[in-house]
Parts: structure tokens; C-alpha cells; sequence
């Protein structure tokens, strides 16, 4: 801890274990439970690839055909293998197309046949785990070769026009501009789809589908320009929604660098059910942990439906679960962008100043991780010239406290898709703050006993009473009663609930099994 | 810059109290031109890209186009090449095109603006129930900041949502929701009134959900039985609402205490209280 608040470390020592109370027992929910997609991404890293005419995915079809025989408490994978024995094929995508023509029945095997099953299905999965860790170390390769941005924070750029040739120039434009971090907003709405999307895709609303193809187009087109600009430029997508397992799996095979995974952000604004976003957001992360990915974690929503000062707490709170689960998941500090966001009303008095402080107290809490810092959205109003002056206030406090990964803000917010020219201006304005102050930090110490020593430590205080009062009533109950970003999220309702199990006694995940043998 | 302009009275402070009619077919013309630093100067400021590498060439298309614009003369006061071929332009100038404000046709707000305690008030004395608000976006729209702003305890601006007024009931449905579940939920709550906030319009999403949703309504309940249809959102004409199909459409910066006047105005006051 690098001690410019003072911060008391008891108390921090105790943030923390009260964070492990109020998680663990979703952890152990996690634990017993599977999901579809969960099988699916199973049934993808084993292999199983493309969609049939209609553009569902063969692991869509054949998760639903094993579910139909079998239930999905045993997992698919060892069902999926005994079957294929039985059938006499060694192809996962042609069982998968003909039990989707009726003609395989599934069968939860015992004795030898369960355990030539079983090894069957982990050599697959494992086939499967080790591309990622070829694609991993790939990585490692094009950093050591190009380089990392020259400056901290990492400057993030959204693209979001709905074709993903159209965001492939974009992207690169943005790279030569000085992005080093794209993300490409997904299509409003793919967050329920219950499949992922076959293929490069020209059409979406607001954003431009999550694909595995339209990931490996952007992949590629990154690398030319990380040659070309001479530092690698990192790739973002978003392992959120129904799929986020599959979305996780998808990002390690095609190398994706950045995903977008909040513990609780797909149940409080998605309404997706609580049991079904935890279980899957176990299985994402310790995709994402041995892919060496580096999470982006969603606290800066909180405060864009809840006041960014009455509920500043409510933010660390999040940040300490989402460092719980993504711990005990396998994720290192350094794969956790931790969020946050710029989003007090500017006509608070002393609102820099609160922000700051704010800003600080997530620095301090999380020494080592590369914090995510979210512009202001809220509180743009479409008047240009004052959101141009709110997002250089925005890139001032990031080089203040010390950000890690920096989302430029757009003084079009709430206005327009960036223009060329709000991308342009913004960036500019990124780069002037940096020039002119990145290393501010060094010299930015809060007085003792001042203004933002004091509210840094009130929101920590604050954020202790709310994990007190969640580990009484459980995480679950504190989410069923409206205590994260005001709504109000019950555990036995909300989307995907149909496609959840608990696990039988035989439950078999390969998957699972490799990843926690490594961690 | 300069921090007022020349408006065209639609958020003047005059039209608090008094219902106004709005302003077509004046007497006589009130011509207004912009105002740079001087009565009568017409300046502009205008900002725009042309898909063009910099140089004398871009600069001298710019000036063409803020001369098209009306913009005459012209002076190109920032030029700045952006990537590979773009040129941004930031252009001043004195425009030539006149405005008669008596000519100018907009929705005013055609209702009483009231607070909270008398819109309760009324609910209470004339309708004898509690109005039954149902809310919701629609279609793939998973913005839900809006209907959020105008329903949620917590509104906007320092004013409170709808939840907060005692005399209504409040389903705010929230995201991604389908018409047929809006209409149900309608039927369910006994709605007098629906609202549906629609944020993104890329290929016109906004007023294709908009007519879907108005004409689920038409083919689900009868005219009388229908609840009021009201669609808010940053992208609106609030002129659309025959074309749309809804009763009234509110624009960007509609405040809860605005949504809550029209609805007792539309249900309540302007229709002969009928319980």
C-alpha cells in the first residue's frame, strides 16, 4: 500500500474477509451447479464448432439433446463421449448434427464405459485448453516483439458500428491515433441471447455481435496494426450475459486480450437470475485466469442508475466481491481491471475533489491491479463544449490516482455514436492531459486530515457497514433486496433459470477439472 | 461562447401555470437572426469533417460548403487532418437565412404543470384510485436510463420519479421487453397509462418498436379500454404522435414531474373524471 490516505489497515484486512463471507457461500453455489452454457463451453473446447441451417449452434443442439435424455446434472461431456464410442465416429460436430436429426440416444454410462468416457472426454477438453495456451503464449511473443504502451494509464477505445468490416478501419485508425486498448460493443441485446452467433457479421443495433469469426477478423486486424504502430494493441469483447462461459472460451481460443466480466452486473441490469450469472461467471473466470486475460469489471454502472456520492460505498463493496470471486477463480491481481467511474453530478460542490478521493481509495485498496476508470455518462448532457472540459477533468483525476486502463470519454455521450472527429478530439484531449500531467501522481499527496483523506476513509467506513450487514443476510438476499444499483434482483427469478442444475454425484466437467488442477 | 440565444420559447419560463396554445399563423412576422457579440450580426459557429486530406484544396471545400450552408462570409478558423483523408473544419461565419419565430411550430406544453402533492391531490378527489402506470423498454433496448430517470424513487435532476408520488402504482418492467409482454402486463396492472422509453434508434429501431407497440395496443383492447400511450426518448419528434400511433411522445430533458402533470391532465382533468 502506497499510504496517501492513511487508510487503516484493519480495516482493510477486515473489508476483505468480510467480502470472503459474504462470497464464499455463492462460491459453493457455483461449485454445485452447471448451466448450459457451461456445457457448451465444455462442449466447445472439445471441439465442437459451426451452426446448423438456421443458425443455432451445434453445441446449442447438442447440449439440448443430452439434457433430453439424460438431464444435465451429470454434465454432457461424459454422455457426449460414450456416445460417440457407441456410434463408432470420433468427429464431437457430426454426433452433435446427428442427435440433432434424433438419431443418437444419450445415456449416463457406468463402470469401465464410464471411465473410458471420461478419459475420452478429458484428452478432448484438454486438446482444446492447450490451444489457449498456445494462443497465450502467443501473446507473450507479440508483447515482448511490439511492446506495451509507453505510458500508464492504457488508453481505451470504443468501436461500435454494428459490421465488423466497417469496424476493423475504425479500429485501426483508432490504433494509429494512439488506442492501445479496442473494445468493440456488443449488439444491444446479445446479453440474452442464449447462443452465441455463428460467423462475420454485417448488422446489429448499437454494437456488432460477439462472434468467434468476428473475434479472429479483429484479432488479425490488430496484430497488422500492432506491427505497424509498434506497440501491441490490445483487444477487448465481453464475457457477459447467458453466454458468458462460452463467450470466455471463444476469447481464449481466438486470443482475445480484455473481457468485460462483472460478478453481479448481468443480474442487476440484464435481470439475468443471480444462481445462473454466478455459475457461469466462476467457470468464465477461470477460463479467463489461464488465458491471461485481464477482466474489466462493470462498479462504474452502479452509479450511473444510483447518486455517485450516496452510494460511492456500494462501488468498493463490488470491487471487493468481484476481487473475492476473480481470486478464487485463479485470476492474478494483474488480470484484475477493477472498475470505476467519473460520474458525480458537476454541480456537487467540491465534486473534483470527491472524485479523487474516490478514485484514490480503489488505487489504494487494489495496489496492484490495473483499475479500470469509467468516463462520465450520466451527467453529459449534450452540451459539447462542457462535456469536452467534464472528460478532461475525467483524464486529469485517472493521471492523478494512477489509473491502469483508461476509458476515453466522449463529449458526444448521450448525443450521437462518436463521430471521427469526437474520437479525434477526445483522444486529443487524453493526450494533453497525459503530456501535460501524467506524472502528477508523484507529486499528488492528500494532506493529512484533509478533504479527501476524510471522505476516502468515510466511504471505506461506509463500505465495511455494508458488507456487515450482507454477511448477516447472506450476498444473495442483499442482491433479492435492492442493495447493489437499486434493483431489486430475487434469486429464483430473472432470465436463464431454466438452463441451471445442480450437480449429481457422478458430475463430470473436464474442463473444470484441468483448470483447477493448474490453479 | 455565448450563453443564450435567441430561443424559440419552448423552455422559455413564461408557459409555467397558464396552458398556452402553440405558436402557428402570428399576426405579424418577428424575424430573429443568431447572435454572435452584436443585435443583427448572424454569426455562427459550425463544426464539421470532410472525408478529404488537408491541405489548401479541403479548406477551400469547406468554405464552399459553409457557403451553401449560408454562411457568407466564411472563415475557416481550425483545419485538422485526422488519420488518412479526414479533415476537420471549424468554421465561423455570418448566415444569411432568417428566422420569423411567429412561424415556428411546436408542441408547447398544453398542460398545467403541477407538483407532486397536487397531482396526488387530484388522483385522490377525482379519480378515487390509484392511476396505474406500467413502463418499460421495448424491443432490444437495454437502455433503461430513461424510464429509469422518469420512474425510479430515485428521478432526475433532483426531481423525484414516479414511484415516489403516492397516488400512482408504478411497474416499471425494465429492459429488452416485448410487446406482447407489455401488453399483457398492461391488462394485468389495469394500466391507464403505459410509457416506453426508447433510446437507440441506429436504423430507426425507436419508431419501428414505437408502431409495433401502439398498434398491440389497438389490436388488444378497444378504444376505451385502451390505456394512454406514451413513448419518451432522446431522438423523438415530438409532432410523430398520429404517425406513431401514440397519444404523446416526450423528448430529451422531460422531467418525472412533467410525465405526472400530463397524466393527470390527459386522464383526469381534461377527460370528464370517469373512475
Amino acid at each position: 500500500m502506497t499510504g496517501k490516505l492513511d487508510l487503516d489497515p484493519v480495516l482493510v484486512a477486515r473489508a476483505r474477509e468480510l467480502a470472503r463471507r459474504a462470497g464464499q457461500p455463492v462460491v459453493d453455489l457455483a461449485r454445485s451447479h452447471t448451466t448450459v452454457s457451461v456445457e457448451r463451453a465444455v462442449l466447445r473446447l472439445a471441439g465442437v464448432t459451426g451452426a446448423d441451417p438456421d443458425g443455432i449452434p451445434w453445441v446449442n443442439r447438442l447440449v439440448d439433446a443430452v439434457a433430453a435424455d439424460v438431464g444435465l446434472g451429470h454434465g454432457v461431456a461424459v454422455p457426449v463421449f460414450d456416445a460417440l464410442v457407441r456410434e463408432g465416429i470420433t468427429d464431437v460436430t457430426l454426433l452433435a448434427q446427428k442427435a440433432a436429426a434424433g438419431s443418437v440416444r444419450f445415456a449416463q454410462p457406468t463402470g469401465r464405459a464410464a471411465t473410458a468416457a471420461r478419459s475420452a472426454a478429458r484428452r478432448a477438453v484438454g486438446a482444446g485448453i492447450r490451444r489457449i495456451d498456445r494462443r497465450r503464449a502467443e501473446r507473450d511473443r507479440l508483447v515482448k516483439r511490439h511492446g506495451d504502451p509507453a505510458q500508464r494509464p492504457w488508453i481505451y477505445l470504443i468501436v461500435a458500428t454494428g459490421d465488423i468490416y466497417e469496424d476493423i478501419p475504425q479500429a485501426q485508425a483508432a490504433a494509429r491515433a494512439g488506442a492501445d486498448v479496442i473494445a468493440v460493443i456488443r449488439s444491444t441485446g446479445q446479453s440474452l441471447l442464449d447462443y452465441v452467433p455463428e460467423g462475420a457479421t454485417r448488422e446489429g443495433f448499437a454494437g456488432t455481435y460477439a462472434t468467434q469469426e468476428n473475434f479472429r477478423l479483429m484479432r488479425a486486424a490488430l496484430d497488422e496494426s500492432s506491427k505497424e504502430v509498434g506497440r501491441y494493441v490490445r483487444l477487448t469483447n465481453y464475457a457477459s450475459g447467458l453466454c458468458m462461459p462460452e463467450m470466455a472460451t471463444l476469447a481464449g481460443l481466438e486470443r482475445l486480450d480484455m473481457m468485460l466480466n462483472d460478478s453481479m452486473y448481468g443480474i442487476l441490469f440484464r435481470d439475468i437470475n443471480p444462481v445462473r450469472t454466478f455459475v457461469d461467471q466462476r467457470f468464465s473466470r477461470q477460463v479467463h485466469a489461464r488465458a491471461g486475460i485481464i477482466i474489466n469489471t462493470g462498479e462504474d454502472n452502479y452509479l450511473t442508475t444510483a447518486d455517485a456520492v450516496d452510494e460511492a460505498h456500494t462501488v468498493t463493496v463490488s470491487q471487493l466481491l468481484n476481487e473475492f470471486f476473480a481470486h478464487e477463480a485463479g485470476l492474478a491481481d494483474w488480470q484484475l481491471g477493477l472498475g470505476h467511474a467519473f460520474e458525480i453530478n458537476p454541480e456537487v460542490p467540491e465534486s473534483f475533489r470527491l472524485e479523487l478521493a474516490h478514485a484514490l481509495l480503489a488505487r489504494e485498496l487494489f495496489p496492484d491491479a490495473p483499475l479500470k476508470w469509467m468516463p462520465p455518462t450520466k451527467h453529459m448532457t449534450g452540451d459539447v463544449f462542457r462535456g469536452n472540459l467534464l472528460d478532461g477533468f475525467f483524464n486529469l483525476a485517472g493521471a492523478l490516482t494512477g489509473q491502469g486502463i483508461l476509458l476515453v470519454g466522449m463529449m458526444t455521450e448521450a448525443v450521437v455514436t462518436p463521430w471521427l472527429s469526437d474520437r479525434d478530439i477526445a483522444l486529443q484531449n487524453v493526450r494533453y492531459v497525459l503530456g501535460a500531467a501524467g506524472g502528477l501522481h508523484e507529486d499528488f499527496v492528500p494532506a493529512p486530515d484533509g478533504f479527501i483523506r476524510r471522505r476516502a476513509n468515510q466511504v471505506l467506513g461506509e463500505a465495511l457497514d455494508l458488507l456487515d450487514r450482507i454477511g448477516e443476510q447472506t450476498l444473495l438476499t442483499a442482491i433479492a433486496e435492492g442493495t447493489f444499483g437499486i434493483m431489486k434482483r430475487p434469486a429464483d427469478r430473472g432470465k436463464g433459470l431454466a438452463g441451471v442444475a445442480a450437480h449429481e454425484a457422478d458430475y463430470c466437467n473436464p474442463a473444470t477439472d484441468i483448470l483447477e488442477a493448474a490453479a | 461562447m455565448s450563453e443564450r440565444s435567441e430561443r424559440t420559447g419552448q423552455h422559455s419560463s413564461a408557459a409555467l401555470t397558464q396552458p398556452r396554445s402553440g405558436g402557428v399563423s402570428g399576426a405579424q412576422k418577428q424575424i430573429v437572426r443568431p447572435y454572435g457579440d452584436t443585435t443583427g450580426d448572424g454569426m455562427v459557429q459550425v463544426s464539421f469533417t470532410l472525408p478529404v486530406t488537408h491541405d489548401k484544396r479541403a479548406e477551400g471545400a469547406a468554405v464552399q460548403l459553409a457557403n451553401r450552408m449560408g454562411i457568407d462570409p466564411a472563415m475557416v478558423v481550425h483545419a485538422k487532418g485526422m488519420g488518412d483523408g479526414f479533415t476537420f473544419f471549424v468554421v465561423y461565419g455570418r448566415v444569411n437565412h432568417l428566422v420569423d419565430l411567429n412561424a415556428v411550430q411546436v408542441v408547447e406544453r398544453d398542460f398545467a404543470l403541477l407538483s407532486a402533492k397536487d397531482v396526488n391531490a387530484v388522483i385522490k378527489q377525482r379519480l378515487r384510485r390509484k392511476l396505474s402506470v406500467v413502463g418499460a423498454c421495448i424491443g432490444t433496448d437495454a437502455h433503461t436510463v430513461g424510464i429509469d430517470a422518469i420512474l425510479n424513487v430515485k428521478g432526475i435532476a433532483g426531481e423525484k420519479g414516479l414511484e415516489y408520488y403516492r397516488e400512482l402504482k408504478v411497474t416499471n418492467m425494465g429492459a429488452q421487453v416485448s410487446v406482447p409482454e407489455l401488453v399483457e402486463t398492461a391488462r394485468a396492472e389495469k394500466a391507464d397509462a403505459v410509457l416506453v422509453s426508447q433510446v437507440v434508434t441506429q436504423r430507426d429501431a425507436h419508431l419501428h418498436n414505437t408502431r409495433e407497440m401502439s398498434a398491440a395496443f389497438r389490436e388488444a383492447l378497444p378504444a376505451g379500454r385502451r390505456p394512454l400511450l406514451i413513448v419518451g426518448g432522446p431522438r423523438f419528434d415530438e409532432t410523430m404522435t398520429d404517425e406513431l400511433g401514440v397519444d404523446r411522445i416526450f423528448g430529451r430533458g422531460t422531467t418525472p414531474g412533467e410525465v405526472a402533470s400530463y397524466l393527470v391532465h390527459a386522464l383526469i382533468t381534461q377527460r370528464k373524471a370517469t373512475p
